[in-house]
C-alpha cells in the first residue's frame, strides 16, 4: 500500500550542495510576468530567448546537476505517450554531454517545473526541446567556464565529456564538483554554443524510450497506479444529462453500507467515498439508483445536426482573402464535407488523486495543463493558487482534453469534504463517454475554379465550428464546478487565434492559389459539450480540402499527386510528396477495379509544423460496403530529428486512430442525452481491420527547427482514405464517417 | 476469505466473493499491470491468465477463481530479468501510452502456450478482443512475431541445457 | 416358384430402379456467356433484396472471403455440404449458367451439368419463387464480382456420398412450383407468407426433419437446429415468454434487438445483418406472416401471458439493491447459491436493473427466449463464447467466459439463470449439453 512512483523525485530532495534549489528560480519568473516587485535587481530587457526559455530564463529552471553527479532535467510538458520524457533527455544528455544512465526527468509539477501551459498543440518539441537544447548547451558552456578557473587554462584547451570537463593535458574535473552554490542560476543568453549537428551522438538516435520497462514489467506509472497510505476509494454520480439538477438523494442509507466513508453533496454534485474500491463502485450504483433529478436539457437532432449547427448565430471571420474570389465561370465545383463529433475514448478512464492537509490541497492529475488546472481549482475552491499543487502523473492516452481535469476537479472537492485522506477519483468508462468534451462537430462548403491549363484559380472556402478549446481556464470549464452550489458559469467561448486557429486550424490551404478566401464562421453556441481534440479543426479542414484537391484533380484529369505538386511551391511540402509517392510507389499502384482504390493527402500541420503526406491503398467490399486499408505510406518532415522511432510511433499511431474516425466513428445522441455509452455502441478499430502495412519514411533537416509532429497525420489520414474510397467506388464521399452503410448506399448493391 | 494462487504464491484474501479479480490484484495484491479500462469486458486492458487461458479480469469474480492458476504480467519477468514477451515488446518499442499494453501481453502470452508460431492472421484474430486508442497495432503485432521467436530460442537454450 | 418370384422380383426392381434412373437423368444445359451490362438496373436492386432475405451470402461465403465464392461448411445430420461459389466466374462457379440453367437449379435441384444438388441447398423452399424473382437473383448474381474458387466436395457418410441419393430424396420431398397464394389472406400476409416459405426458407432451421433429413410438414415451425444452435418453435410451442407481435418481429428481424425478447444471436446474427438490406415493408410482411402463427392463438391468451411475463420479470429483476451474497468460498456445483455468485460477480455488472450509469444495458433475462426454451444451448453457446458485433458495427458486446470460469462453473451458472428467470423446470442435462457444445464449435458465421 506503499509504492512512490519510480522518478527523480526524491533524488531532489537529496539537497545536496549545488543541486538545484527551483523554487527560487521560479519566483523571478512569476514577478516577471506580473510586474511585482521582483525579489532580484530589476533585469533589463531580454532579448529573445529561445523556445520556453523566454518564459523562464534561469537555466537552474530547466537542468539541475546534483551533488551525486545525476542531471535532472525539469520540463513544463506532460509524459502523454508520445515519449516526450525520452526526447527531453536525449536533447539534455547530447548538449551537455552525460551518459543516458545518469540523466532523469521531472514533468509538469506546479512547485518544481517552468509554468509551460499546456502539453498540446504538438508544441513540446518547439518550446521545451528548444528551451532545454539551449539550456543544457548553455550550462555546458558555463561548466567549462568553471573548469577553466578550476584549472587555471584558457577555455579552448578544455573539453566536456561524459559528464566531466576534460583539459588536452589529461585533467579533468567531473561536472558535480564544479556546480556549487547557485553556479547554475543564470540568465540565459539568446545565443547557446550549440553542438554541430554532425557531432550528434544521442540526438538523432531511435533510443528506447525510458518510460516503456516500466510500462511492461508492473511498474508503478500511471496515476490510476497510486496507492498512498490512507487513500480512499471514490466514485462520483453524474446527472443523467446534460443540465440536470438534482432534487434529492437519501444519504444515510448509503453512508451505511460496508466500507462507505462519506457521501458527498454539493448542490448537484454528489460522490461517495469509501474504504474499497469495489465497495465504492456498489455504493455509486446505489446513489444512482435513489437519486433523484430534475431534467432540463434539450439536444438537437443527430440526423440533422450539422444544419443545426449552421443555423446557430455565428461570428464571421474572414482570414484569408486574396484576389478576387468571386468570379465565376467554367470549370466550377462545389462541394460541403462534414464530420460528426468525435470522442477522444482514451483507454483508461480518467483518475485523479487530491489530498487536502490544513490549507493546502495536493492533485495528482493527467492533465495536460497542471497550471492552468491549478488556477481553475483554485477558483472553484476559494483559495489561492499558492495553496494548490498539482502535480502531473501519467494517464493513459489523453489525445487533447479529456475528462481529466474534470477528474482532479472532483478529487478535490471530495478532498475537502474528507480532509487528511488522500482520495482516489476513477471514472466509469460510461461516464468517460457520456461526460467527456468532445471533438466538434464541423461543416466545410467549398467553391473552386480551374483555368484552362488545369490549375486551381479560385478557392473560396467556409468553415463552421465551434470553439476547439474550453479548457481550464475559469473554474467553470470544470464540469464538478458548474455542478456545486453556488455554481460557476460556464465562460464565453472565444476562438482561437490563427495563425494557430481553432475550428480554422489548417483552413487556409498551403498551395499557391491566385485568388483565395477562408472564412471562418466561429459558433459560440455549445450545444453538445466540446473541446480540443487531436489536430483540432485541422483534421476536418484538411480532409475538406484534400478531398477537394481531389475533385479537382479528377477535373483536371490530372494525377493525384502530379496536381498536388503543379500548385504547391513550398519545397520542403514538395519534398514530402514526392517522398510518399515513392514510398508508396504511387506510379505503379494498382489501376482502381474490383474494389480497389488507393488515394493521397498533404498537409503541413498548422501551416507551422510538421509536413506530412500519406498514400493509402483499400478495398471496398460492395456487397457489405465494408473498407478494408490495406497499406498506408507516410513521409514526415519534422526538422530536426531527436528520435526517430519516436516520430515513426505518433505517426503510426495518428494514422491508425484517424482511420479509426473516419471508418468507424461518431458519436450518438437523442434528445435528451448522449447515447455513445461504451465501446459496444461506440465501436473503435480493432485488430480486424488495421492495414497490412504502415510505414513511415523521414525526411532528415539537421539542424532546422523543431517541427511538432503529434498530430501531423490525423487530417491527411482522413482524406487519404476518403479519396481511396472514391477511387475505388466511383462515388464520393464527403460525409464522415465513411460506414458501411453509407457506403452501400451510395455503390446500391 | 478466498485463496488466490497469483504468479505462483498463494494470498488469503478478505474480499466479498463478489469482486472482480482485477480490484483484487491491483487493490489488495498492489499488482500495477493489469488495468481497469472498462469494467464491461469489451476492451480488454485487464486482461490476464486463468489456468492458461486469457480472461477479462474486470468480470471475473474471485468466487470463481480458488484453487485456478492466476497470473499477470508481472510473473513474465521483472525490469532486471525481462521475459520473452517483455523483452520482445521493449526491442520493438511496442507503446506509445502504454495502458493496453500488460492486457495486450497476456493475451499474447496465452496464444504462444498454444501456437509457437503463429501466422499474422492468428495473431490479429487472437488479439482482437484488446482495443488500442492509439493505434499501437502494427508494432503490437512485430511485438508477438517477436516474442514467438524469443521463445523459440529460449526453450531450445533450456533443451540445450538440459 | 420361389426362382421366378424371385426372378420377377428382380426384374421389376431393375425395371423400377431404371425407371428411377431415367426418371432422375438430367441433361447438361449449355453454357453460355452473359455479360454483366445486360441487365437492368432495376431488376438487379430487387435480386439484391431478395438475396439479402435470402441469405444468399450467409452460406456462399466462408469466413473471411470473398462475397459468394463459396466455401462455408454446412452441417448436416449426414455430414458437411460446402456452399458453392456463386459468383459469375466462368469456371469455377456459376459465370457459364443461362438463365435456364439457374432456374432449374433453384426450382428443381439440378445443376447445370445435370448433378442433382443435395437438399442442403434448400431448394425445396426456393421452388416456390416466381419466375420473375428467379429472374431478378440470376441479375443479381451475375452482377457480383466474379472470383476464382473451386468449391469443395461435400463429406457425406457413405453411401450418401452418391448424388443419386440427392435424387431420390427429390422425388420423396419435393413439391415443385410457385407458392399460391391464400385468397382468405391480404396481401401483406401473402407476401410474408412468398418471402418466408420461399427465399427466406425459414422452415428450413426452424423446422423439425424426418430421419432423411426433410422438413415434417406437418410440424412447421415447430423448432430445429442450425449450426449446433437451436432453432426455437415460431409456431404455438414458441418459449419466448412474452408472445411476439408483428411490431417485435419486425424491430427484432430489422434491427436485431425487440425489447421484450432480446438481440438476434448465433446464426440469428448474420440473418438479422442480411434482412437490414431488404426493404422495410418486406420485413414487416415477414414479421406479419410469423406473428399469425406464433405463441398462443386466442388473444385474451396472448394478453395474459404478456402481462404474467412482464410482472415476472420485474420481480425477478436483479437489482443494485438485492445482488446475490455469499460470505463462503465457491460452493458444490450443485448448491444453486454457487451459481448465484457467480451471477452476482461476472454477469450483474450489466444483467441487472437500475445503477444510473447510462450503460447499454440488456434486456431482462426472464424474458429471453434462450433463458426459457426447453434446451439449454443456446444459453450456454452465449455465455461461453459471449456476442461480438462485426468490426465497426455498434452493437452488444458480451465476453465470453469460457476460460474465466470453468464447465462446471459454467453448468453452476446456467442452472441458477433457469431457476430465477424462468418459471420452466430445471434443465436435467446442461452439463452433457455443453460437453457436446465443447465437441462442436461452430464455424464463424461470416456477417456480411
Amino acid at each position: 500500500m506503499n509504492a512512490p512512483l519510480p522518478s527523480p523525485t526524491r533524488r531532489m530532495f537529496l539537497a545536496t550542495g549545488g543541486a538545484l534549489v527551483v523554487s527560487f528560480a521560479l519566483k523571478p519568473l512569476s514577478a516577471l510576468a506580473q510586474g511585482a516587485k521582483p525579489a532580484q535587481p530589476n533585469m533589463p530587457p531580454q532579448p529573445k530567448l529561445p523556445g520556453s526559455l523566454g518564459k523562464a530564463p534561469y537555466l537552474d529552471a530547466w537542468i539541475g546537476i546534483g551533488g551525486d553527479g545525476t542531471v535532472t532535467v525539469f520540463t513544463g510538458k506532460a509524459e502523454l505517450g508520445q515519449g516526450i520524457k525520452t526526447a527531453l533527455i536525449q536533447c539534455a544528455a547530447e548538449e551537455l554531454d552525460v551518459d543516458l544512465k545518469t540523466v532523469t526527468i521531472v514533468t509538469a509539477d506546479t512547485e518544481r517545473t517552468v509554468n509551460e501551459g499546456y502539453t498540446a498543440g504538438s508544441h513540446s518539441m518547439q518550446d521545451s526541446g528548444t528551451a532545454i537544447l539551449n539550456a543544457a548547451a548553455q550550462v555546458r558552456g558555463i561548466l567549462i567556464e568553471l573548469a577553466a578557473t578550476r584549472l587555471n587554462l584558457p577555455a579552448e584547451q578544455l573539453q566536456a565529456r561524459t559528464g566531466a570537463v576534460i583539459a588536452n593535458d589529461g585533467r579533468s574535473v567531473a561536472y558535480k564538483d564544479l556546480v556549487t552554490g547557485e553556479a547554475l542560476h543564470r540568465v540565459a543568453s539568446a545565443q547557446s554554443p550549440l553542438k554541430n549537428v554532425k557531432d550528434f551522438k544521442i540526438i538523432g538516435t531511435p533510443m528506447h524510450r525510458v518510460d516503456i520497462p516500466g510500462k511492461v514489467t508492473g511498474a508503478p506509472m500511471y496515476v490510476q497506479d497510486m496507492r498512498p497510505e490512507g487513500m480512499l476509494h471514490a466514485r462520483v454520480v453524474r446527472p443523467p444529462n446534460y443540465g440536470a439538477e438534482l432534487v434529492a438523494v437519501d444519504i444515510a442509507s448509503v453512508e451505511k453500507l460496508p466500507g462507505v466513508i462519506k457521501v458527498v453533496r454539493d448542490g448537484s454534485f454528489l460522490a461517495v467515498a469509501a474504504q474499497g474500491e469495489f465497495q465504492a463502485i456498489e455504493a455509486m450504483n446505489m446513489l444512482a439508483s435513489i437519486a433523484q433529478w430534475r431534467k432540463v436539457a434539450q439536444l438537437p437532432d443527430q440526423g440533422t445536426i450539422h444544419q443545426f449547427l449552421t443555423r446557430l448565430p455565428s461570428q464571421d471571420q474572414v482570414i484569408a482573402n486574396k484576389g478576387d474570389p468571386s468570379q465565376q465561370g467554367a470549370h466550377l465545383l462545389r462541394a460541403s464535407y462534414t464530420r460528426p463529433y468525435l470522442s477522444h475514448g482514451s483507454i483508461g478512464p480518467s483518475c485523479a488523486l487530491a489530498l487536502m492537509k490544513g490549507d493546502k490541497l495536493t492533485v495528482w492529475t493527467h492533465s495536460q495543463g497542471v497550471y492552468p488546472l491549478r488556477n481553475s481549482l483554485a477558483d472553484m475552491l476559494h483559495m489561492k493558487p499558492e495553496q494548490v499543487h498539482c502535480i502531473q502523473v501519467e494517464g493513459s492516452g489523453c489525445y487533447g482534453h479529456n475528462a481529466a481535469d474534470d477528474a482532479a476537479a472532483d478529487a478535490a472537492l471530495i478532498a475537502r469534504a474528507v480532509p487528511g485522506r488522500p482520495i482516489r477519483v476513477q471514472w466509469m468508462r460510461e461516464q468517460e463517454h457520456t461526460w467527456e468534451p468532445f471533438g466538434p462537430a464541423m461543416l466545410a462548403k467549398v467553391t473552386g475554379r480551374l483555368d484552362s491549363s488545369g490549375r486551381i484559380d479560385t478557392w473560396d472556402y467556409g468553415v463552421w465550428s465551434n470553439t476547439h478549446s474550453m479548457r481550464p481556464g475559469p473554474a467553470g470549464t470544470l464540469l464538478a464546478a458548474r455542478s456545486i452550489n453556488p455554481p460557476f458559469p460556464a465562460p464565453e467561448p472565444k476562438p482561437l487565434p490563427q495563425p494557430e486557429g481553432g475550428g480554422d486550424r489548417n483552413a487556409i490551404p498551403l498551395y499557391s492559389l491566385p485568388h483565395v478566401r477562408v472564412v471562418h464562421h466561429f459558433l459560440p453556441d455549445m450545444p453538445v459539450r466540446i473541446s480540443a481534440l487531436r489536430s483540432l479543426g485541422a483534421h476536418m479542414n484538411i480532409f475538406a480540402i484534400e478531398s477537394f484537391m481531389d475533385e479537382l484533380a479528377l477535373a483536371a484529369r490530372a494525377d493525384p499527386v502530379e496536381f498536388r505538386l503543379r500548385q504547391l511551391d513550398d519545397p520542403r511540402g514538395r519534398d514530402v510528396i514526392s517522398a510518399a509517392a515513392d514510398e508508396f510507389r504511387w506510379a505503379a499502384r494498382p489501376r482502381p477495379g474490383n474494389g480497389q482504390g488507393c488515394g493521397f493527402a498533404f498537409a503541413r500541420y498548422k501551416n507551422l509544423a510538421a509536413y506530412c503526406a500519406i498514400a493509402m491503398q483499400v478495398e471496398v467490399d460492395p456487397e457489405s460496403g465494408r473498407t478494408r486499408v490495406v497499406r498506408a505510406a507516410a513521409a514526415v518532415d519534422a526538422g530536426e530529428i531527436i528520435n526517430p522511432d519516436g516520430i515513426r510511433n505518433q505517426i503510426e499511431g495518428s494514422i491508425l486512430q484517424s482511420l479509426s474516425w473516419a471508418l468507424f466513428e461518431h458519436v450518438r445522441f437523442d434528445r435528451t442525452r448522449i447515447t455513445s455509452v461504451d465501446w459496444a455502441t461506440y465501436p473503435i478499430l480493432r485488430f480486424a481491420s488495421v492495414p497490412d502495412t504502415v510505414t513511415v519514411r523521414l525526411l532528415e533537416r539537421p539542424g532546422e527547427p523543431f517541427l511538432g509532429c503529434g498530430e501531423a497525420g490525423q487530417g491527411p489520414a482522413a482524406a487519404a482514405l476518403g479519396n481511396a474510397v472514391a477511387n475505388a467506388t466511383g462515388r464520393r464521399f464527403r460525409d464522415l464517417p465513411l460506414s458501411p452503410e453509407r457506403i452501400r448506399a451510395a455503390t446500391g448493391a | 476469505m478466498t485463496v488466490l494462487n497469483v504468479n505462483g504464491k498463494q494470498h488469503e484474501v478478505n474480499a466479498d466473493p463478489r469482486t472482480p479479480l482485477l480490484y483484487v490484484l491491483r487493490n489488495d495484491l498492489a499488482l500495477n499491470a493489469a488495468k481497469f479500462g472498462c469494467g464491461l469486458g469489451q476492451c480488454g486492458a485487464c486482461t490476464v491468465l486463468v489456468d492458461h487461458n486469457p480472461v477479462f479480469s474486470c468480470v471475473t469474480p474471485i468466487a470463481a477463481l480458488e484453487g485456478r492458476y492466476i497470473r499477470t504480467v508481472e510473473d513474465l519477468g521483472s525490469a532486471d530479468k525481462p521475459g520473452p514477451v517483455q523483452r520482445a515488446f521493449i526491442e520493438e518499442q511496442a507503446a506509445q501510452c502504454g495502458y493496453c499494453i500488460p492486457g495486450m501481453m497476456m493475451r499474447a502470452q496465452a496464444l504462444l502456450e498454444k501456437n509457437a508460431a503463429p501466422s499474422d492472421a492468428q495473431i490479429r484474430e487472437a488479439m482482437a478482443p484488446n482495443l488500442c486508442r492509439c493505434g499501437t497495432q502494427m508494432r503490437i503485432l512485430r511485438a508477438v512475431h517477436r516474442a514467438a521467436k524469443l521463445m523459440t530460442v529460449e526453450l531450445q537454450g533450456t533443451e540445450a541445457k538440459g | 416358384m420361389l426362382g421366378r418370384t424371385l426372378l420377377g422380383l428382380a426384374i421389376a426392381l431393375i425395371l423400377a430402379f431404371g425407371a428411377f434412373f431415367a426418371w432422375q437423368w438430367r441433361g447438361e444445359l449449355a453454357p453460355t456467356t452473359t455479360s454483366a451490362h445486360a441487365f437492368d438496373p432495376g431488376i438487379v436492386t430487387k435480386g439484391a433484396q431478395l438475396a439479402a432475405i435470402g441469405e444468399c451470402a450467409v452460406c456462399h461465403t466462408r469466413a473471411g472471403g470473398k462475397s459468394f465464392a463459396g466455401g462455408f461448411p454446412v452441417q448436416t445430420p449426414f455430414g458437411v455440404v460446402y456452399g458453392t461459389n456463386i459468383t459469375p466466374d466462368r469456371d469455377t462457379g456459376i459465370g457459364a449458367w443461362s438463365e435456364e440453367a439457374f432456374r432449374r437449379a433453384m426450382r428443381e435441384g439440378v445443376a447445370r451439368d445435370g448433378t442433382h444438388l443435395y437438399p442442403a441447398f434448400p431448394y425445396d423452399h426456393f421452388t416456390k419463387l416466381t419466375d420473375g424473382d428467379i429472374s431478378a437473383l440470376y441479375a443479381f448474381l451475375m452482377t457480383r464480382a466474379p472470383v476464382a474458387q473451386a468449391n469443395r466436395q461435400p463429406q457425406l457418410d457413405f453411401p450418401l456420398n452418391f448424388r443419386i441419393f440427392a435424387a431420390g430424396w427429390q422425388l420423396l420431398f419435393l413439391t415443385k412450383g410457385p407458392y399460391r397464394n391464400d385468397p382468405s389472406q391480404n396481401a401483406t400476409w401473402n407476401r410474408g407468407a412468398y418471402l418466408v416459405e420461399g427465399v427466406g426458407h425459414c422452415g428450413a432451421c426452424h423446422t423439425p426433419r424426418n430421419a432423411l433429413g426433410a422438413e415434417r410438414p406437418k410440424e412447421a415451425f415447430g423448432g430445429g437446429v442450425s449450426e449446433g444452435w437451436d432453432a426455437p418453435a415460431l409456431n404455438a410451442s414458441s418459449p419466448a415468454p412474452v408472445p411476439w407481435t408483428a411490431d417485435q418481429l419486425t424491430a427484432y428481424l430489422k434491427t436485431g434487438f425487440a425489447d421484450q425478447h432480446g438481440i438476434a444471436s448465433g446464426p440469428m446474427h448474420p440473418v438479422v445483418a442480411n434482412l437490414a438490406k431488404a426493404s422495410d415493408a418486406d420485413v414487416r410482411a415477414i414479421a406479419t406472416y410469423v406473428a399469425s402463427f406464433i405463441g398462443p392463438r386466442n388473444a385474451a391468451d396472448r394478453q395474459r401471458q404478456t402481462e404474467a411475463s412482464l410482472a415476472f420479470a420485474k420481480q425477478r429483476a436483479v437489482s443494485v439493491n438485492d445482488l446475490a451474497r455469499t460470505t463462503t468460498g465457491v460452493a458444490p456445483a450443485d448448491d444453486r447459491s454457487a451459481g448465484g455468485v457467480l451471477f452476482a460477480g461476472a454477469c450483474a455488472n450489466c444483467h441487472r436493473s437500475g445503477g444510473g450509469l447510462p450503460a447499454s444495458r440488456p434486456i431482462a433475462l426472464a424474458l429471453s427466449t434462450p433463458v426459457n426454451s426447453s434446451d439449454p444451448t443456446n444459453l450456454l453457446r452465449i455465455i461461453a463464447d459471449g456476442i461480438h458485433p462485426a468490426p465497426g458495427k455498434s452493437g452488444p458486446i458480451m465476453p465470453g467466459f469460457s476460460g474465466a470460469l470453468t464447465d462446471p462453473q459454467i453448468v453452476a451458472l446456467a442452472d441458477y439463470v433457469r431457476a430465477h428467470y424462468s418459471r420452466g423446470q430445471a434443465w436435467p442435462n446442461i452439463a452433457a449439453t455443453l460437453a457436446a457444445i465443447r465437441s462442436n464449435p461452430t464455424p464463424a458465421m461470416e456477417a456480411p
